[in-house]
């Protein structure tokens, strides 16, 4: 059939705009899988939910008494633990204005061995304060931890 | 007794709201004219009364009236009294006030200038701002009274956010509510079109100068936080892509398509319907912003409240603004549509694809703010979506725009002649690649800055030779209407914020650094040498002030004052300091004592270089202008509307009508 010319022109625009759409509508994806940053605790990156992820974001409370400084860079470390596990992070740059003992974090870095190496870490402003979701995936890490020592449990006699 | 006086008047000023949003709408559906004629002393009435009760919540923070639940939880005997007013919107109740604050002034404008508009049509323009008023006055009645009571009385209250407490907090909510708000007249302009079913575009000339001027405030807005996210948070960043800045830049994106959709409408009558479209997504993108920022759904030091009750409320506010919008639209855009043809090489057609790329970009933007949301809904963890997803896909967006950009003014409405085009591409062209040749020498091949340099210079070079065309070919006096004026200074400023990015974002240095007092360290060139810590006392706060010198070549350039300040309840802020200049800017900020016992050794410190970047800001004043200016333009001002608005709109030549 042939094809009068504004149908010609209608075509082309739908296939401009239709190839423009899926360029974009990948481009977005691709960038969002890029940058997409799953928030884990301590106790969720021990028992490996965080394996498949080379960048994640780690949450917890900063252990009273482990922060310890290098003597000549500015390297700190600490340690960030949630109610079922316990994980050191090292970090070199300045911490945040209300970064001290039994605060809640979160740091963004990888792992390196069994060691969290941070790129960034935040502090909330408010010490009574919890970020939500931090506060849920604690919440659902103890619950995860109490539904295995349960599990643990039925097994032993 | 003078709280409840405040909410005495809030109800009133709900009562009027209610009259203001009905009554003339009915009227103007009925052809009465007794009942349109309520709609500006309705309004009048209303911003009476909101003022009152703005007015009496910043004097019961003047004066201490910590019986105030809202004045104790905000403020202290210590807070300096300019910090007391901006208390006012330093938290959500009050910070709703100002919004309807905000609203009311714009409506009692609206009201005083449209008295030769069509008596139906501003009856429904100021009916539907009376509509959005009955929404955030039942909001702050039902759900977020700042008079409430707080008893017994404490001696003290506690104290404004600590981050708030700078001059560029005072300043910023305001202007930033400004434009978001100033999105509701466009969008009543619309919806007014919609509910009379106008076939003629004039309304569109009408509602321009507002939508302008509304997108001024919000680039001044945005510009305020983006200076003051810099000076205040310590981390020596411009932007972050952080939620609640990238709720206030999906309107402004989606305000500048409309700025330019509006332009095609108004001059050709074509893409009405999209004006429309873009004008509803302005004000929801609007209202979202409030939502996002007051809801606390996202964490961010910007969401100081958190509670689901209102987030309920703002949900079905907002459910009910864009999908009666929407339906609204559906039913009625079919009926307004038309215009002019127009030729694939024409001024609408790069018009429209920057107002494609403007869109996407904001959907973008939403998409990856929502996310999270998304994700949490969707039960796949907790997700967030870091900064280089937007430091991606933003500048891919944009690039076009930018090649673009010079050439829209030359194109003439309808069909354009290919050859002016070929003149401007080479001679933009050629400027661009000689700057960035001379400017890959100055700094060291780095690729970005070498771009920002040839895209700032493509779209200078490109105005400037279309201010020159106008200088030729026009009369004295009519060269540069304020419309032509302020595109001009707007299209700059995007040149002007551009190599303001790039060069900062590619040359800064930043050395993060522990010193001994005495000791210095380089920083590109200068070097910055550690006096030591002593303590300060401020007047509600106390701090640990370092003194900084800068030198160049043994001179010194600056003393540099950071502070780290406690404010009561123990709450730390960075107070950084900045040296600032044209062409760079030093900046340091105090990190921490390396031994929390010993203030007076050595310290971590932020040291920056940050060249070039006041242009970022500069560029956003640019574009403020610009919006201003256009603004003002003496063409909107609306004069013998009864006998024009009977004749079609003069269809304007392209001389006389830039985008």
């Amino acid at each position: 059939m042939p094809m009068n010319p504004t149908r010609k022109r209608r075509l082309t625009i739908v296939i401009v705009v239709a190839v423009a759409a899926a360029l974009a509508i990948s481009l977005v994806v691709y960038a969002l899988q890029q940058n997409m940053n799953y928030l884990f605790t301590p106790s969720q990156v021990q028992s490996g939910q965080a394996t498949q992820y080379k960048t994640f974001r780690l949450g917890g409370m900063v252990k009273a008494g482990s922060i310890q400084r290098s003597k000549d860079s500015l390297q700190v470390t600490f340690t960030v633990v949630d109610a079922g596990g316990a994980m050191p992070v090292e970090y070199t740059g300045i911490l945040p204005d209300l970064f001290r003992d039994n605060q809640s974090v979160i740091a963004t870095g990888h792992m390196d061995g069994a060691r969290f190496v941070a790129t960034e870490v935040l502090a909330k402003h408010d010490e009574t304060y919890m970020p939500k979701e931090l506060k849920d995936a604690m919440a659902k890490a103890h619950a995860d931890a109490q539904v295995k020592e349960a599990a643990a449990q039925d097994k032993s006699p | 007794m003078t709280p409840e006086l405040g909410q005495l008047a809030l109800v009133l000023a709900f009562l009027l709201a209610i009259a203001q949003g009905v009554l003339p709408l009915l009227g103007a559906w009925r052809g009465n004219r007794a009942l349109m004629a309520v709609a500006r002393p309705a309004a009048a009435g209303q911003a009476v009364f909101v003022a009152m009760a703005f007015g009496i919540l910043a004097w019961a923070f003047l004066h201490f009236d910590f019986s105030v639940q809202y004045v104790a939880d905000n403020s202290n005997l210590a807070l300096p009294w300019y910090y007391r007013i901006a208390a006012v919107w330093g938290a959500h109740e009050g910070s709703l006030l100002l919004w309807i604050l905000i609203l009311n002034l714009w409506t009692v404008a609206l009201a005083a200038l449209s008295h030769r508009l069509p008596e139906a049509f501003a009856a429904r323009v100021i009916g539907v701002m009376g509509l959005i008023a009955i929404g955030f006055l039942a909001f702050i009645l039902f759900t977020s009274d700042p008079f409430g009571r707080l008893l017994p009385m404490p001696a003290d209250g506690a104290d404004l956010n600590p981050v708030l407490q700078d001059p560029g907090m005072t300043f910023h909510p305001p202007v930033l509510y400004m434009g978001y708000v100033g999105f509701s007249v466009a969008f009543a302009f619309s919806i007014a079109a919609l509910l009379g079913g106008e076939v003629e575009q004039a309304w569109v000339r009408w509602a321009r100068p507002w939508t302008n001027a509304a997108w001024g405030f919000l680039t001044l807005g945005i510009v305020a936080g983006s200076w003051w996210a810099y000076a205040e948070l310590g981390w020596g960043g411009w932007w972050f892509w952080d939620p609640v800045e990238n709720a206030s830049f999906m309107p402004w994106l989606v305000g500048a398509a409309l700025i330019h959709a509006q332009a095609i409408t108004e001059k050709r009558g074509g893409l009405r319907a999209w004006t429309l479209l873009l004008s509803i997504f302005a004000f929801s993108l609007s209202l979202l912003g409030t939502f996002l920022v007051r809801s606390g759904v996202l964490t961010s030091v910007h969401a100081f409240a958190s509670d689901p009750r209102r987030g309920i409320f703002i949900l079905i506010f907002l459910t009910i603004v864009v999908g009666g919008s929407l339906l609204l639209y559906a039913l009625r855009a079919p009926k307004v549509a038309g215009g002019k043809p127009f030729n694939v090489v024409s001024r609408e057609t790069a018009l429209l694809i920057g107002n494609l790329l403007l869109a996407t970009a904001s959907a973008m933007v939403l998409l990856g703010t929502l996310f999270p949301l998304i994700g949490d809904a969707l039960h796949l963890g907790r997700i967030s979506v870091g900064p280089p997803y937007f430091g991606l896909l933003f500048p891919l967006l944009m690039a076009p725009v930018v090649a673009l950009l010079p050439f829209g003014p030359f194109l003439h409405w309808g069909k354009a002649d290919g050859g002016v085009l070929k003149q401007v591409m080479l001679r933009a062209g050629i400027a661009a690649v000689a700057c960035a040749i001379v400017a890959a020498f100055f700094v060291q091949g780095q690729l970005k800055a070498i771009v920002g340099v040839a895209s700032a210079v493509w779209i200078a070079v490109g105005v400037l030779l279309y201010a020159l065309k106008r200088w030729r070919e026009m009369p004295r006096g009519r060269r540069y209407p304020a419309e032509m004026a302020g595109m001009l200074l707007a299209h700059l400023g995007v040149g002007v914020f551009v190599v303001g990015v790039l060069l900062s974002e590619s040359l800064s240095v930043t050395h993060d650094v522990r010193l001994t007092p005495g000791q210095s360290e380089s920083v590109a060139g200068y070097d910055f040498r550690f006096d030591g810590v002593h303590r300060t006392v401020g007047p509600n706060w106390h701090a640990d002030q370092g003194v900084v010198t800068v030198l160049r070549d043994g001179a010194t350039v600056a003393t540099m004052h950071p502070q780290k300040r406690t404010y009561s309840h123990e709450q730390v802020q960075t107070e950084s300091a900045v040296d600032a200049g044209v062409f760079r800017d030093l900046y340091v900020a105090l990190g921490e004592p390396m031994d929390a016992n010993d203030i007076e050794g050595a310290w971590a410190l932020r040291l920056y270089y940050k060249p070039f970047v006041r242009w970022i800001w500069g560029g956003g004043l640019l574009m403020m202008l610009g919006g201003f200016v256009c603004a003002g333009d003496r063409r909107f001002r609306i004069k013998r509307i009864a006998a024009e608005a009977a004749l079609p709109v003069a269809a304007a030549s392209p001389q006389e009508s830039p985008a």
